[in-house]
């Protein structure tokens, strides 16, 4: 225990350590660049592809010169879409990382809290009791629902004592008996039905700017809080006694990042319907080239989850043209293989 | 310190041999259970527009009932009920298996995909053909088996382990979730309410044409399942254990697992997905006996009471065939659920 590194090992390692380590640094600082880059050439096809297509060349005239022409129109009605896309992706993928590292569990996802189940049962409220019609109307319940059940796993989960076993459960049984709830609305009340069934699948297409300003607020605020959790997440990691020693505010940490989480998940959830699978995939996929420190996973995951939610809208408008399959699709067809490959790859269950 | 309490179980010995230990308490409770199921069918006979009474009910079953009730029991009634019980025992045992096999509560049919993937198929008969009621209950069961056999076929490496099964289920079941949502988008609204019905499960409108196929399912599947299930406790020792004892333990998981796919294909197909059966009748049934091991014959028992009791339940709450009982079942494991997990925190164990 009390060994002392031989003093000739300590000369010979000690400006080797550091300087490698800001060499590491210096390549995820490239990288994230490197998404960044990409993140903006998947917006730009976002604008350009679709059942009108359009040239780098009127996406340019549209976005900084708009003088009303028909490409102009055509990237306005566009960019909303893609304004959205940007903000849910960004707040899928980060909510989802934080919600992996606080309940330590490779599976979590707004999905499996049963945050997607409490939105879904409040929009069905709405338009079933309240008479919502509007996007603009449901927000406000999706986002009440995603809250409640947010806060509702969490007592249920053990508040104080949550653990990560406790927490997946309280979110599976919630999300199974709202289920029920939700069913029952769809079977007694057509008007329900028929605005859920395009609600459920989760898509882009419903983007409008005023829906963009109500949730905006709610993942600004849920971005910065999660990117500030980092530090206090990663020494979490390493275990609670350990993360005590640290200096780590246990409860308080896994309160803020459920708060986090699901402001972020919430909003998200409420501008589009549930998308499935941008929370779960993008941390597994950054975590394999960043490690597991999370003040790079997070920053990663946020670049990359709206290149995977743009890069499969695009997808969805190019494949059966000229109609579009919805964005919830396409992310699901597309993780659900990607997932299972990484299943099979790794040791899973492993953060 | 107490001194552990020996408690004399009795043991069944033929010939010399082969010995059985009864377990009293759980032989009791299947029993019972058996009784709930039974008497809840019969009041489920006799729930609904046309109300018949319990001792007519029994006389009809007897074999010496009023004609009129006669028509109503045998061809209406009866033929539903039946569907219910074997429904809810093939999702029970279904559950149960695939529960021992993944070593997860959570293992259960419904959040592995198997339910997504039949409803896929019955949807793609419903919104794509328009198809009858036969085309979807084979569509249903043909996207379950394939499901089944994706999951198992790609959670294969060198073996199935439970937790890559759980996962590769979970990941088999969200895809499965958006296909379903996409094929909703896509039907008009008369197939849209049609589909949501189906996808909550319903025993409305079941004949004797869903009995006979289901049942010779069971005659065939169950008692497969019941012969493995000395070899699938032994597992629960861990596969090296398990292989020095002599337990071939890749060839156990994939006859049980089969038996359950098919089974919980069978039930899926016959009644729609009905939620949280499979996943609550496993775990309810080892509370009640008490029993480690995989507890198959309890958790099918309670898996067929706890679908008719639902059935009774959604008939009375809500008026005959207003709302289908897969919002009884779950809403009802929903609640038990969290029950569960509040009196497990409480009692230190989660």
């Amino acid at each position: 225990m009390f060994v002392d590194t031989p003093s000739k090992q300590r000369v010979a390692e000690s400006p080797a350590g550091p300087a490698r380590q800001r060499r590491r640094s210096a390549v995820k600082a490239v990288g994230l660049l490197a998404a960044l880059a990409l993140l903006v050439l998947v917006a730009t096809a976002s604008i350009a592809v679709g059942a009108k297509p359009l040239t780098m060349g009127q996406v340019w005239h549209g976005l900084f010169a708009d003088t009303g022409t028909y490409g102009d129109v055509v990237v306005g009605e566009r960019l909303s879409r893609t304004v959205l896309g940007l903000l849910a992706g960004a707040a899928l993928g980060l909510s989802g990382a934080v919600l992996q590292a606080l309940t330590r569990n490779p599976l979590a996802d707004p999905g499996l809290l049963g945050i997607n189940a409490g939105a879904s049962a409040a929009v069905v409220t709405a338009i079933t009791f309240f008479g919502v019609t509007s996007i603009g109307g449901y927000v406000w319940f999706a986002f009440a629902g995603a809250m409640l059940v947010g806060a509702l796993v969490w007592f249920l989960g053990g508040s104080r004592g949550a653990t990560p076993v406790r927490l997946a459960l309280a979110g599976m049984a919630i999300a199974a008996a709202l289920q029920g709830y939700l069913q029952a609305m769809m079977i007694l009340d057509e008007a329900a039905l028929g605005r859920m069934r395009f609600w459920t699948v989760g898509s882009l297409s419903s983007a409008s700017w005023s829906s963009i300003g109500q949730v905006l607020p709610f993942m600004v605020t849920g971005t910065f809080l999660a990117l500030a959790l980092a530090r206090p997440l990663n020494a979490m990691e390493m275990g609670d006694d350990t993360a005590r020693a640290l200096g780590a505010h246990l409860n308080r940490t896994r309160a803020l990042s459920m708060l986090a989480a699901t402001l972020l998940c919430g909003a998200a959830t409420a501008a589009c319907g549930p998308i499935v699978f941008v929370g779960l995939m993008v941390p597994h996929v950054v975590r394999s080239f960043t490690g597991p420190d999370l003040r790079w996973i997070l920053p990663y995951a946020t670049v990359l989850s709206p290149v995977l939610l743009l890069g499969a809208d695009v997808i969805g408008r190019v494949v059966v043209r000229p109609s579009e399959l919805q964005v919830g699709v396409v992310t699901a067809v597309i993780g659900g293989p990607l997932f299972i490959f990484l299943v099979r790859r790794r040791r899973t269950a492993q953060l | 310190m107490t001194t552990p309490k020996t408690t004399r179980q009795p043991v069944l010995r033929i010939g010399g041999r082969l010995s059985l230990r009864i377990r009293v308490r759980s032989v009791a409770v299947v029993l019972l259970l058996a009784v709930v199921a039974l008497a809840s069918a019969v009041v489920l006979i006799g729930t609904g527009d046309f109300p018949i009474s319990f001792a007519d009910v029994l006389s009809v079953l007897l074999g010496s009932g009023h004609p009129a009730d006669e028509l109503i029991v045998r061809e209406l009634r009866l033929p539903r009920v039946l569907v219910g019980l074997l429904v809810g025992g093939a999702f029970g045992l279904a559950g149960a298996l695939f529960q021992a096999v993944s070593r997860n509560p959570l293992g259960s049919p419904d959040i592995l995909g198997l339910g997504q993937g039949a409803t896929a198929g019955a949807l793609t008969m419903i919104v794509l053909f328009s198809g009858s009621a036969t085309a979807v209950t084979a569509g249903a069961l043909v996207g379950g088996l394939v499901t089944g056999t994706a999951i198992y076929v790609l959670a294969w490496k060198r073996g199935v382990h439970g937790y890559r099964l759980v996962l590769v289920g979970i990941g088999v079941s969200a895809v499965m979730t958006a296909v379903n949502s996409y094929l909703i988008t896509k039907a008009d609204m008369v197939d849209a309410a049609r589909a949501v019905v189906w996808m909550t499960g319903s025993l409305n409108g079941r004949d004797w044409t869903q009995v006979w196929p289901l049942l010779a399912l069971c005659a065939v599947l169950v008692p497969l399942a019941l012969a493995n299930e000395r070899g699938l406790r032994m597992t629960e020792m861990g596969d090296d254990a398990s292989y020095a004892l002599g337990v071939r333990v890749e060839r156990l998981r994939l006859v049980l697992l089969a038996c359950a796919v098919l089974l919980a294909s069978a039930a899926t197909a016959a009644a729609g997905p009905v939620a949280f059966v499979a996943l609550t009748a496993p775990q309810l049934a080892r509370r009640l006996t008490r029993s480690p091991g995989p507890n198959l014959v309890p958790s099918m028992v309670m898996g067929a009471a706890l679908l008719i009791v639902a059935d009774v339940l959604s008939q009375r709450a809500f008026g005959s065939d207003q709302l289908p009982v897969g919002v009884v079942t779950g809403a009802l494991g929903g609640v038990y659920l969290l029950w569960l997990l509040v009196t497990e925190r409480k009692a230190g164990r989660v």
